[in-house]
């Protein structure tokens, strides 16, 4: 609709123009048109669907607790989901930590987070050595775009953290 | 519940040592108790809370499940087998129930 009303202005107003340059002109106005609208539809998706603070707050207090005051490093941890979901009622995820996975050295959890969810927990994955390899899959569910938060603690103490945004299209948690 | 389902993807054999995929997927509604009813009653909440797997009867992992987790869960993971042996799941519901599955792995030298 839009691009067919700015097509016909730009046409009218143009009229002395040479046929080429106009139809150039016009194509180029169209896509600015276009790439306005998506940029306007797109940030106002974003705006209402952004975690409250109230939220986050909610995510911090629960990692503190989980990991007992810790200050978690940044890397080491790796989390793996998709930028857009389409439907936030179930999202594939991977968590994953390099470990050697030995008796004196592995990873012993690894927590999965979510800033803009009604409850801030998703799951906590705990290994042993046997596990042979620090790395689970499964299926959340997002109300809203957010960040997911992977926070990994392994046996010497030391604690890791990354945080990936996920768009969501439509939320996975109403009624 | 008699809908509650496990469904899980072992390998039959494998070599000592080596490190093998589990896939599991279990049947169930994963409440999150967040929901109303038409009447505009909370539905309350009834999920799977904790998963444990052990091979040969030592523990190999476990999860903590949240309402965050979709319906039926899909969970994959890694189990180190140096020994033939069981494998055994369980999958612990919100109401007591405990669903159990468990597969034999074969390990060749």
């Amino acid at each position: 609709m839009i691009d067919g009303a700015a097509f016909r202005c730009r046409a009218q107003g143009h009229e002395d123009d040479g046929r080429v340059e106009m139809r150039e002109r016009t194509a180029a106005s169209r896509r600015q048109v276009i790439k306005g609208a998506s940029a306007l539809a797109l940030g106002g998706l974003w705006l209402a669907g952004r975690p409250a603070e109230a939220d986050v707050a909610k995510a911090h207090k629960l990692l503190a607790e989980l990991i007992g005051g810790k200050t978690p490093q940044e890397g080491k941890v790796r989390l793996e989901m998709p930028q857009i979901a389409e439907n936030g009622q179930s999202v594939p995820l991977t968590a994953a930590v390099d470990s050697p996975m030995t008796a004196d050295n592995y990873c012993k959890v690894i927590h999965i987070l979510a800033d803009g969810n009604p409850e801030a927990g998703v799951c906590s994955f705990k290994f042993t050595p046997a596990s042979g390899r620090a790395e689970f899959s499964t299926r959340m569910r997002l109300a809203q775009t957010q960040n997911v938060w992977a926070v990994a603690e392994m046996s010497d103490g030391s604690v890791w953290m990354t945080k990936t945004e996920v768009k969501v299209t439509i939320g996975g948690c109403g009624g | 519940m008699t809908d509650v389902k496990p469904r899980i993807k072992v390998p039959k054999t494998a070599k000592k040592g080596e490190v093998v995929e589990i896939k599991t997927l279990v049947s169930h509604v994963m409440e999150t108790g967040q929901r109303k009813d038409a009447e505009g009653k909370p539905i309350p909440r009834k999920i799977i809370n904790r998963f444990t797997c052990e091979y040969n009867g030592k523990p190999v992992c476990e999860l903590i499940l949240h309402p965050a987790i979709s319906a039926n869960p899909y969970i994959s993971f890694f189990v180190k087998v140096e020994e033939s042996g069981t494998l055994t799941m369980a999958w612990y519901d919100d109401d007591g129930s405990v669903y159990k599955a468990e597969s034999k792995i074969d390990v060749t030298a």
